[in-house]
């Protein structure tokens, strides 16, 4: 446990890429089974330890702090792992550390009852540190600055390995991962990769810019819309089915309409929608599909699930993926010509004619379901991860409309001593500011400060870490869509709100009217 | 032991500062007066421009060194333990354990005794003498850290994940932010202890006092001024500058610095790293939690005035044990040491 919590430690603090690559490798190389691999599991979230709850850990500490003095240095600290952490009474004489694969066994097989009994013993044995980097494991989410696809990049190179070949492999791999770093040590076989159903890492666009536009050979791209839906890549093969997410993790337990369809041999790669007889609704009603274990007949009726298809990854075994796009598509075409598969269609491909069309189409993509355009180069094979000059995403102009700044809340991480959550409002019919949305990006370190302070100037009251603002000032809002909402007293939600301006001049009168923000309900 | 003598009516908060009545004097103003007591040497107990001073010897060389001519006009140094008698009272110092020369304020009158205590901190530290219990009716305590959640370890093993560090990134430099009174000279003396016998890098705001710790006997080793060496030959090297100066355009022209602060604070980890701390360690220079408490239980005063930080966490700490605990809102303390002083 000690060399994982200082590993947590110092990636916490480190703010560069290469630096924590090198730290979880080094962590890699010093770490014997089966510890290191639980680390993996941990720094990529596949670790899930249902009967630790906070309530279980706050009281717990109550056993062993006044409970006044804890409420406050929780104020104070504002995360609950690190308070408890801070605050539980060293024992002295105890001094069972645990492995990191003692905890990750134990708990796994405990009930909630056993739960408390575990972690006091643990929480004696460990220094602060030690029991931060427990209550972080425990409690899920580590947040050190590490994503699931760089702890693959570091194991990857710690093998010297590609991360793709790591993410071919993941779906058929079991924490605490022996086969695999027995593999990348050279002493073992690579692990077999699951054929039934392997996720493929996806590939990935870049974003363009009108004028980045004009420097593109379009002759050779090919065009598609971009869908508003989730990205989605379904495997089939020897009658077993599954849909992967992006990241590929399995949603298929939400989507058992769609995959009831599935009766072929092949990897496609296309974006999740719901759609009624081939008509695509909005991104809302997808949303409630999304997260869903166990849906609802009702929920299959009212939202039912589609797969608008735009490649063929593999096709009876035989992997697609060398090949140029444009033969792919050619192939896609004639298998689903062929198979005719229900709850599918395949995604148009748009004609090209020069820059003004696409861009004249992009703004015109504002039908339901479209989000811009794809820009695919015709002759690129499938390549994993995000690769240079294939794929381009011409995304459509964002919405924005003028808030006016109503409450602030003090965020996480860097800026916990900042309020740099922000929700905003627009004037309803009868003259009154009503909540549409909170944002909490697309405003400089700068602008964070003097938004502070203003929050801080004109407070007129506080709930938590909340406070409410006298009215006076303006934030010009973007946004990619208006979406009905019960949540909201105004009826509306925006969909990616983010901070575009902040408007120091504008009087709060001149700020949007509720009712054009309605009117923007696709 | 009359009622009518208890301390509230005689040591009280004016707009100037704490004022001692009886004696006729004050201590640790924060606006000029004709007669303070001065506890310790950082700016926040220590301001420029009193008539007549009464401080240890260091304590007066400290100001005398940072303000010059304004430091004030008469100057009266007292040694530890020895007492004189101030107007009615009679009053005396006390090693307080925080920076060289801090001393705690004992004063009697009226058979009365209380103990303002000024910034403290109870575990050793090579460069001052350390903290003396002196039982007392009234305690006057600091709380800066006066949370649980602050137990500051040994500073010994803050030291050596320091050395590991730079030897883990020996092509980067590591720019160490410390307080240039008190923190800078302790962490100096700590490397020196753990073995670091090469030159230490200074900011040059750091000299003067410097060398004043060197003058009053405390050995520091080779110090150089950074900026006369050229930026790349650090690599690999330690140096000590304020922690303003860790953000600021200074420390550009180091190897890949690395940037480390000791201070209490550091214990927090969201509040090192709203700093871009990337090697936060935990040094301080005053009381933690479990310092202050075991203070109040030895100095076994029946009634606590507690000043700048969390007062209310000590105040009700104190309620727990039936200690009598009230606050002291000093104006002026508490947003310098938030940042820096620690």
């Amino acid at each position: 446990m000690k060399a994982f919590s200082e590993l947590l430690d110092r990636l916490v603090f480190t703010p560069r890429r290469s630096v924590k690559l090198r730290l979880i490798q080094n962590y890699f190389s010093h770490t014997e089974d089966p510890d290191r691999g639980w680390a993996l599991a941990a720094l990529t979230g596949q670790l899930r330890f249902p009967g630790a709850k906070p309530a279980i850990i706050r009281a717990l500490t109550e056993t062993r702090i006044d409970p006044v003095l804890f409420r406050w240095s929780y104020d104070y600290v504002g995360d609950l792992a690190e308070t408890v952490a801070l605050v539980w009474p060293a024992q002295p004489g105890i001094n069972h550390e645990p492995r990191l694969a003692e905890v990750a066994d134990l708990l796994q097989g405990a009930s909630r009852s056993e739960v408390p009994g575990l972690l006091e013993a643990w929480l004696d044995g460990l220094d602060p540190t030690g029991r931060w980097a427990l209550l972080k494991l425990i409690t899920g989410g580590l947040r050190v600055g590490v994503s699931e696809r760089l702890a693959k990049t570091a194991v990857a190179a710690f093998g010297n390995q590609e991360v793709a070949t790591i993410e071919e492999l993941w779906h058929g791999l079991e924490p605490p991962y022996l086969d695999l770093f027995s593999w990348l040590e050279g002493r073992g076989d690579p692990p077999a990769v699951d054929e039934s159903a392997a996720f493929r890492p996806l590939m990935l666009s870049h974003a363009v810019e009108e004028a980045e536009l004009e420097q593109l050979d379009l002759e050779s791209f090919v065009a598609e819309w971009k869908w508003d839906g989730i990205r989605a890549q379904l495997v089939a093969r020897n009658g077993e089915s599954r849909l992967f997410s992006r990241n590929g993790e399995d949603i298929s337990p939400s989507f058992p309409d769609l995959l009831a369809e599935v009766d072929f041999d092949a990897v496609l790669d296309g974006e999740l929608l719901v759609a009624f007889n081939g008509h695509v609704a909005s991104f809302n009603d997808l949303q409630q599909r999304l997260g869903r274990k166990a849906p609802s007949a009702k929920q299959f009726r009212d939202y039912p699930a589609h797969l608008k298809v735009y490649d063929l990854l593999v096709e009876a075994g035989e992997d697609l993926r060398p090949l140029p796009f444009i033969e792919r598509r050619r192939r896609l075409e004639r298998w689903f010509a062929r198979l005719q598969p229900e709850r599918m269609d395949l995604s148009d491909i748009v004609p090209i004619m020069d820059v003004e069309q696409l861009i004249r189409l992009r703004r015109e993509a504002r039908a339901t379901g479209v989000e811009g355009l794809m820009l695919k180069r015709a002759s690129s094979p499938y390549l994993a991860g995000r690769p240079k000059g294939h794929w381009f995403k011409f995304k459509r102009d964002p919405h924005t409309a003028d808030a006016v700044l109503m409450y602030a809340q003090r965020g996480h991480g860097r800026r916990s001593s900042y309020y740099s959550d922000y929700t905003f409002g627009a004037w309803n019919e009868e003259g009154a500011l009503v909540p549409i949305g909170k944002a909490y990006s697309g405003f400089t370190d700068a602008e964070l400060k003097r938004l502070d302070k203003w929050v801080r100037d004109n407070t007129v009251d506080r709930f938590g870490p909340v406070r409410a603002v006298k009215p006076g000032l303006v934030l010009e809002v973007a946004f990619d869509a208006v979406q009905p909402s019960k949540r909201h007293k105004s009826g509306i939600a925006l969909r990616f709100p983010r901070i575009a301006r902040i408007r120091w001049d504008k009087p709060i009168a001149e700020a949007e009217q509720l009712e054009t923000l309605r009117n923007l309900i696709s | 032991m009359k009622r009518e003598a208890h301390p509230e009516n005689w040591l009280q908060i004016t707009p100037q500062g704490l004022y001692c009545r009886p004696g006729d004097f004050f201590i640790d103003p924060h606006r000029p007066v004709e007669r303070a007591v001065i506890t310790h040497g950082h700016a926040d107990h220590a301001r420029p421009d009193h008539h007549r001073v009464l401080a240890t010897a260091e304590t007066l060389a400290i100001i005398q060194t940072r303000y010059g001519d304004r430091a004030g006009h008469s100057f009266q140094a007292l040694k530890y333990g020895e007492s004189i008698e101030l107007g009615e009272t009679r009053v005396r110092l006390v090693p307080a354990g925080h920076v060289l020369g801090s001393a705690q304020v004992v004063v009697e009158w009226g058979g009365w005794r209380v103990v303002v205590s000024g910034d403290y901190k109870r575990r050793r530290d090579p460069t001052c003498a350390p903290f003396e219990v002196v039982p007392c009716d009234v305690f006057v305590t600091e709380a800066t850290f006066a949370l649980p959640v602050f137990r500051h370890p040994p500073d010994a093993e803050e030291i050596h994940r320091l050395l590991h560090s730079v030897s883990v990134f020996p092509e980067r430099s590591h720019l160490v932010g410390v307080y240039a009174l008190g923190k800078a000279q302790r962490v100096i003396r700590l490397l020196r202890e753990a073995g670091w016998d090469r030159p230490l890098f200074i900011h040059g705001a750091l000299r003067p006092l410097c060398e004043l710790y060197e003058a009053l006997g405390v050995g520091l080793g080779e110090l150089r001024v950074a900026t006369e060496a050229r930026g790349e030959d650090l690599a690999g090297e330690i140096l000590l500058a304020p922690p303003s100066a860790l953000a600021d355009r200074w420390s550009r022209r180091f190897a890949d610095p690395l940037p480390a602060v000791a201070s209490g604070w550091m214990r927090v980890r969201q509040r090192a790293r709203q700093r871009n701390v990337e090697l936060p360690l935990i040094i301080s220079d005053h009381a933690d939690w479990q310092e202050l408490t075991r203070t109040l239980e030895e100095v076994q005063a029946p009634e606590v005035w507690v000043t700048h930080g969390s007062e209310e966490a000590l105040i009700h700490w104190c309620r727990l044990r039936g200690i009598r605990g009230r606050a002291l809102s000093l104006i002026g303390r508490g947003e310098e040491e938030q940042e820096e002083v620690v």
